[in-house]
């Protein structure tokens, strides 16, 4: 019994620090906060249904000869209204949840509010993430680093497979596809480290497949991109190829300088002059909308 | 000669593999080996492998079923022992090789153990249902199991020739391409896959048919059992929505063998036009395997509360509109996808509005409980465990329809132990509901209880065990489908998961033990009236098992449980003036050489062997002309015949008659 509550209260701390619960940003949050919103809604009718059930299973046995036993019953408009109306309710009060957190979430949508973005070209890779900084001219492997406290938009694509971006503590997962681009929009709020994950399965080194997340502050990004600036590696078509072979378990890799239009060369190398692919015009276009 | 196919085939290249062939192989072996001890295979022959008859065809399917259960089950166990000791590259099994057991493990359980069971209980029980003598196209639906089986086969074969897709049950391009995927393992999902869901479309055309224009006179819509509504609406889903991943199978098989582009990276391909279709079939196919599971626990919550069910006209619209809906919903499956706001939202609402269907039907067998006299046989057992357990995954299933929480736990284990807790509790328990409760009617005689009632409580126990941790371990951001991992955190609650399989095998070998005492002690549990649960629908009216041809005389209804209405009233069990012959549809090989025909096609095709797929094409041609042209399709059982099985009837009756 003792043991028992031990390993219950454990895990109960156990869980306050994983990923999904415990966010650190804004997008997350808010995210976590409909998932806890629709359970509390669901457990409404949810605990109610379990007890009956067990509670009728109960009253109700074969051997209990003083409960009521009515063979006969069965239907009654008034309940029928009931049960058609009880989860009609329910559904269309997160129907309406459902629609204007969908839109107000939606990764495409800027973070307003919170000062100019720090703008990341993320590539999808054999086993790997290549994130490119427009901005500052460089490139890392397996590490995305930004400053606390400002959004960060991300286009995403993928030079590979269907892979997903996924930092369950900034942001919820969007799938990375090649020759297309998807956007997502993350901010955290206090410098901190985070783990980052493709979570679509694309292959035998999916498993070692993920990235670290550096949120630092103004200072110590400035010197976190002059220390990547120091790099002797350089990223250009030319050695782009090497950098994008397959490889399993890389360790995070500096780039100092990266060729201008890397990014939208990656996307544009799938596609036929003359297509377009659904809504992600890729190539540096805007995004859907 | 050969195309691909060298001895590198063989599985030398690890010990676990080498070992998962040779128990296949000698799995096999000893099956053959025991069949020739009994001296069985000519009534194998002759009364199994080439009959047309619904039951007969459904016991086969069940069986198929069950067998591929234990092999599905063998891959659980596997993946859950590597996770649970997974950490930092521990575990016994390279990536290559559990990325072959959770595509193969997803691909068995669906297409191999769901479909065939559901398709088996249908054959069997619901010509009963409606009283009628077979299905409408009773070779049909021969070739529909050996097509089938066929694809199980191709499955079972690439344990021993080849390698399996590691492209997981849904096989998404542009891995599931031949850039990124050359080997054989794909093409072996790709053929099991199309060739047993033609199998299956053809099933559900039969059902549908069977349904609307056989049922017996007086039978209206309004009348028919709750089993039989949900298999029309099951079917129906079963004859639109397959057609959509047959095509899906082809076109990427195309893409693969004849070097097309539609779901490729490059060249006008798109990966996305393959997540709609596989999703247009994927996520109706949920419904259409829930549905006839629904149907079971309707007849079955019925029977054992010994009350009339609740509210069967809301269940019927419920049931009805759940299939409706269930083809407007497809695309939660990609939320993530970066479709707009809108669209996201519109099918997200409608995933919800699912939800109250669903609802209705719980509270409506919640209200059939409600003042009955609940017998627990453990048929009953399944059910409440389904209700109390459904639930739950419905509650997960309401939260990962809102795009913006989808997004943070999609492609999680929170995922995978959501829709495990859909299909465990949901379809699976209602299958061996079913299994349980109309056993007697297929084989004459009952399953013991206490080993019914021990498997429950095992899969009860061991479901929570194994599946509530991965919810949990999902919420702290583990993604699905990983061979190693570096939280130290996650695997506790791994290792509690693998506990949970372990209990989970004590429920599946509590099941073979009860078979095994059942068939022992078949005299003292031996179901003489063929009616050993005072039933209402007319499946039970008949003997158990029922005679080739069903019913003697063709019976009339006048209610939605007429053969409670006929025991009321005494006309129950009354011996008819006279007999007329009866048209019975003859035994034929036809489809079972059909069925070998299409596995020796896909098996070519697979391995690029061409002249076979045109060898095997063309047999397969010439059957099905020969069959066709076959004047002796049908016998007739003489009025004298049908007397004398029908006095055996009533002489087992006795003094009921």
């Amino acid at each position: 019994m003792l043991a028992a509550s031990v390993a219950l209260l454990a895990g109960a701390c156990d869980l306050k620090r994983a990923a999904v619960l415990d966010p650190k940003g804004p997008i997350a949050l808010a995210e976590r906060n409909l998932l806890f919103d629709a359970f509390c809604v669901m457990i409404i009718v949810i605990v109610p249904v379990i007890v009956m059930t067990l509670w009728f299973a109960w009253r109700y046995r074969a051997s209990n000869a003083s409960a009521r036993y009515t063979p006969a019953w069965d239907k009654s408009g008034k309940v029928d209204a009931v049960v058609w109306s009880i989860p009609a309710i329910i559904i269309i009060s997160l129907g309406v949840l459902l629609w204007r957190s969908t839109h107000k979430l939606d990764p495409y949508r800027p973070i307003e509010n919170a000062g100019p973005a720090t703008e990341v070209q993320v590539v999808a890779q054999d086993w790997k993430w290549l994130f490119i900084y427009p901005e500052q001219g460089i490139a890392v492997v397996n590490q995305l680093a930004f400053p606390a406290g400002r959004p960060v938009s991300l286009r995403i694509t993928s030079d590979t497979v269907m892979n997903a971006f996924y930092v369950p503590q900034l942001a919820g997962q969007i799938y990375a596809m090649a020759g297309m681009q998807t956007r997502l929009q993350l901010l955290a709020d206090q410098p901190g480290k985070f783990v980052g994950r493709n979570s679509q399965y694309s292959g035998s080194g999916f498993s070692e497949q993920h990235f670290e997340v550096l949120s630092l502050s103004q200072g110590d990004f400035d010197a976190w991109v002059a220390k990547v600036k120091q790099a002797p590696g350089r990223l250009d078509a030319q050695t782009y190829p090497a950098q994008a072979a397959k490889s399993r378990a890389v360790p995070i890799t500096y780039y100092s300088a990266v060729e201008p239009g890397l990014y939208d060369q990656i996307i544009a190398k799938y596609r036929h002059s003359g297509h377009t692919h659904t809504q992600n015009q890729g190539a540096g276009a805007p995004a859907r909308r | 000669m050969f195309g691909k196919l060298t001895i590198e085939a063989l599985p030398l290249y690890s010990a676990i593999a080498a070992g998962g062939a040779a128990v296949t192989v000698g799995g096999a072996l000893l099956v053959a080996l025991v069949l020739t001890w009994l001296k069985a295979w000519k009534y194998l022959w002759t009364d199994w492998l080439t009959s047309v008859d619904h039951k007969r065809i459904g016991i086969m399917y069940i069986v198929l079923a069950l067998i591929m259960l234990l092999r599905g089950f063998i891959d659980a166990l596997m993946m859950r022992a590597q996770q649970a000791m997974a950490l930092n590259a521990g575990g016994y099994l390279p990536p290559e090789h559990f990325d072959q057991i959770f595509s193969s493990h997803g691909t068995i359980m669906i297409f191999f153990m769901a479909m065939p069971f559901m398709t088996g209980l249908i054959n069997l029980i619901m010509p009963l249902q409606v009283g009628t003598r077979d299905v409408a196209f009773p070779w049909l639906n021969a070739v529909s199991l050996w097509l089938t089986a066929a694809g199980a086969a191709l499955v079972m074969v690439s344990l021993v020739i080849g390698k399996f897709s590691t492209a997981g049950w849904t096989g998404y391009p542009p891995y599931s391409g031949i850039e990124h995927n050359p080997g054989v393992g794909v093409d072996y999902w790709i053929w099991a896959v199309l060739i047993s869901g033609i199998g299956s479309t053809m099933s559900g055309i039969n059902f549908m048919v069977t349904i609307l224009k056989r049922r017996a006179p007086g039978m209206t819509l309004m009348r028919m059992t709750p089993f039989t509504w949900t298999a029309l609406c099951a079917s129906v889903l079963m004859v639109f929505t397959f057609p959509a991943i047959t095509v899906a199978c082809g076109l990427l098989a195309l893409d693969r063998v004849a070097g097309m582009h539609f779901f490729t990276n490059a060249h006008g391909g798109n990966m996305m036009n393959y997540a709609n279709l596989f999703w247009i079939w994927g996520h109706p196919e949920v419904y259409i395997l829930v549905l006839p599971a629904f149907g079971i626990f309707s007849e079955v919550v019925a029977t054992f509360s010994r009350k009339r069910l609740f509210g069967y006209e809301s269940l019927a619209y419920a049931t009805a509109a759940i299939a409706f809906l269930s083809a407007t919903v497809w695309l939660h499956h990609f939320f993530t996808m970066g479709a707009s706001a809108n669209v996201n939202a519109v099918f997200g609402i409608a995933t919800m509005i699912i939800a109250v269907p669903t609802g209705v039907k719980v509270f409506n067998w919640l209200l059939t409980m409600y003042r009955g006299r609940i017998d627990f046989h453990p048929s009953m057992m399944w059910s409440i465990g389904f209700i109390v357990t459904f639930v739950i995954g419905g509650m997960t299933g309401v939260l990962l329809a809102i795009p913006p929480a989808d997004f943070l736990v999609h492609n999680t284990t929170f995922l995978v132990a959501h829709f495990h807790n859909m299909i465990i509790p949901g379809v699976l328990f209602g299958y061996l509901a079913g299994y349980m409760y109309w056993f007697p009617k297929a084989f004459g005689f009952e399953l013991n209880r206490g080993w019914g009632a021990a498997s429950f409580w095992c899969w009860l126990i061991g479901f929570y065990l194994a599946f509530m941790p991965l919810y949990l371990v999902g919420l702290k951001g583990m993604p699905r489908r990983m061979e190693t991992y570096n939280d130290p955190t996650w695997q506790p609650y791994l290792m509690v998961a693998a506990l949970g399989a372990v209990v989970v095998l004590c429920g599946i070998v509590s099941m073979v033990v009860q078979l095994y005492v059942s068939i022992r002690d078949r005299k003292l549990a031996a179901d003489r009236t063929g009616d050993p649960f005072d039933g209402g629908a007319l499946e039970w009216s008949t003997s158990s098992p029922p005679p080739p041809y069903n019913f003697a005389v063709l019976p009339t209804v006048g209610d939605r449980e007429p053969f409670r209405e006929a025991k009321k009233n005494g006309t129950a069990y009354r011996r008819p003036a006279s007999y007329t012959p009866i048209r019975i549809p003859s035994n034929t090989p036809a489809a079972v050489i059909l069925g070998g025909f299409a596995f020796v096609l896909g098996f070519a095709v697979i391995w690029h062997i061409w002249w076979l797929v045109v060898v095997s094409a063309i047999a397969m041609f010439i059957t099905v002309i020969a069959r066709s042209s076959d004047d002796h399709a049908e016998f007739t059982l003489s009025a004298g015949e049908v007397k004398r099985i029908e006095d055996e009837r009533f002489r087992q009756l006795g003094g009921r008659a």
